[in-house]
């Protein structure tokens, strides 16, 4: 729990070569880090403190598009009306994640970044087809939020990387989101499963667009093969080929919080709740 | 392994302290400045015993860095009486007798604090939810809650009053 340096940059480029240096560790909420510090999990040589950089914290609309800050924490997310409005599953995703306290601090790209199977943001925000701007030695990218992820605890950021915002694509009519989590208890914990759906409509509710993500079901984020539902109205015939597509793409890990069997049957039945909750929301936004 | 210095506003008055780059502001608070009120029960985010707000959000002081705090504002249950006088929802909490051996009773003010701060009229389930993350081990949650609703009502009635 002893980094030698504590570093808190006010610029993109000070942050970029703070966070080069070997054994250099980007702290946005602490909710992840300072746990895995004390614990001895890791022993960073240095704490960057990314928040002072100019965009790591607020939201605010580009165009038609919604931007988080990177190291905004959730609670702000859940306060936004304008965000939760358009995009109801990613901010209940956020507003899920630990306790009131936890979410006073927790934020997205920390929750992208500690690249947890079981992060509730992660699938709210592929099912978004959320992208994040990434910021280091070689400038400014955008990649999709899937790419950061490597498998459990690693991520495919480059040394003196990291995620600069969050974005939201704009939002067609007749569009929604829903994000819903099993957990062994009623708050608190961490995901059996996570799944987000993110629907868009025709004017007579058949569906367009689909995106299902599930999380704690493999070592990253899955997505659902959403093809069953395109051109279909979400009656119960499509829900079951959700369901079984949902199923498909379970690798889970069998643990005393949820047996391979009970995780994978609860990947289809919370992917065709959160669908037919983001159908409803989607019909009522129209 | 060099010290920073950090200077903030705690319970409205400037404090300041030198520390190093792992301590958390838990440790700060209670070993630095002597404000023993927040409590270490988890260390970890779990538990809520160091509950304390920051720049007017609610946070786990045991899972913010020392450092983190320079220039904001701290507000710990020693902030919470004025002069003499207990805040409502800690004259309500003795009222209700909504603690026992008493080590998670600064967090849950703290946070009880913050929720009507942000909704002066919860519904009890909103109360529930916004203090799932402070433990009690010994007396259960119903008195609390009771203090917390009780509270609750009479902030909002002195408000009308007022």
């Amino acid at each position: 729990m002893a980094p030698a340096q504590y570093y808190a940059p006010s610029t993109a480029e000070d942050a970029v070569r703070a966070l080069a240096a070997a054994g250099a560790r980007a702290l946005a909420g602490g909710t992840d880090l300072i746990v895995q510090m004390k614990s001895g999990r890791v022993r960073p040589e240095a704490v960057v403190d990314l928040k002072h950089v100019p965009g790591l914290v607020g939201i605010w609309r580009d165009g038609e598009a919604f931007v988080i800050g990177a190291a905004t924490p959730g609670a702000e997310l859940g306060e936004h009306a304008g965000l939760t409005a358009a995009w109801p599953g990613v901010t209940e995703a956020a507003c899920l994640i630990g306790s009131t306290q936890i979410q006073g601090r927790a934020s997205m790209g920390g929750n992208l970044c500690n690249a947890s199977p079981a992060a509730d943001s992660v699938p709210a925000l592929m099912a978004a087809r959320a992208s994040c701007v990434i910021f280091g030695p070689e400038g400014r990218r955008e990649a999709p939020v899937e790419t950061i992820p490597a498998g459990p605890g690693r991520t495919s950021l480059a040394p003196g990387e990291f995620v600069l915002e969050i974005r939201l694509p704009p939002r067609p009519p007749r569009s929604s989101d829903a994000y819903l989590r099993s957990i062994p208890r009623t708050e608190m914990d961490i995901a059996i499963v996570g799944a987000g759906a993110n629907l868009t409509l025709d004017a007579t509710g058949v569906i367009t667009g689909a995106r299902v993500a599930l999380g704690a079901v493999a070592p990253t984020v899955v997505l659902v093969d959403t093809e069953v539902l395109v051109g279909a109205k979400l009656d119960e015939a499509a829900l079951q080929r959700l369901d079984a597509a949902a199923r498909a793409v379970c690798r889970p890990i069998g643990d005393k919080r949820g047996t391979v069997e009970y995780r994978t049957k609860i990947a289809g039945v919370l992917a065709r709740r959160a669908a037919s909750i983001a159908y409803e929301r989607a019909l009522k936004s129209a | 392994m060099s010290k920073t210095h950090v200077s903030a506003i705690v319970n409205g008055d400037p404090a300041e302290f030198l520390t190093e780059p792992g301590r958390t502001l838990l440790d700060a608070l209670r070993d630095d400045l002597g404000l023993t009120g927040a409590k270490e029960g988890c260390g970890s985010g779990d538990c809520g015993a160091c509950s304390v707000i920051l720049d007017g959000r609610l946070v786990c002081a045991c899972l913010v860095l020392a450092t983190e705090a320079e220039g904001k504002r701290v507000e710990t249950i020693e902030g919470m009486a004025e002069g003499g006088v207990l805040h409502p929802l800690q004259q309500k909490f003795l009222e209700h007798a909504a603690l026992q051996c008493g080590f998670c009773t600064p967090g849950l003010l703290v946070a009880a604090k913050a929720l009507l701060a942000a909704n002066p009229d919860p519904s009890e389930s909103e109360a529930r939810y916004w203090l799932a993350g402070n433990l009690c081990r010994c007396t259960g949650y119903d008195k609390v809650i009771r203090a917390v609703m009780d509270a609750a009502a009479e902030m909002r009635q002195a408000k009308v009053t007022a």
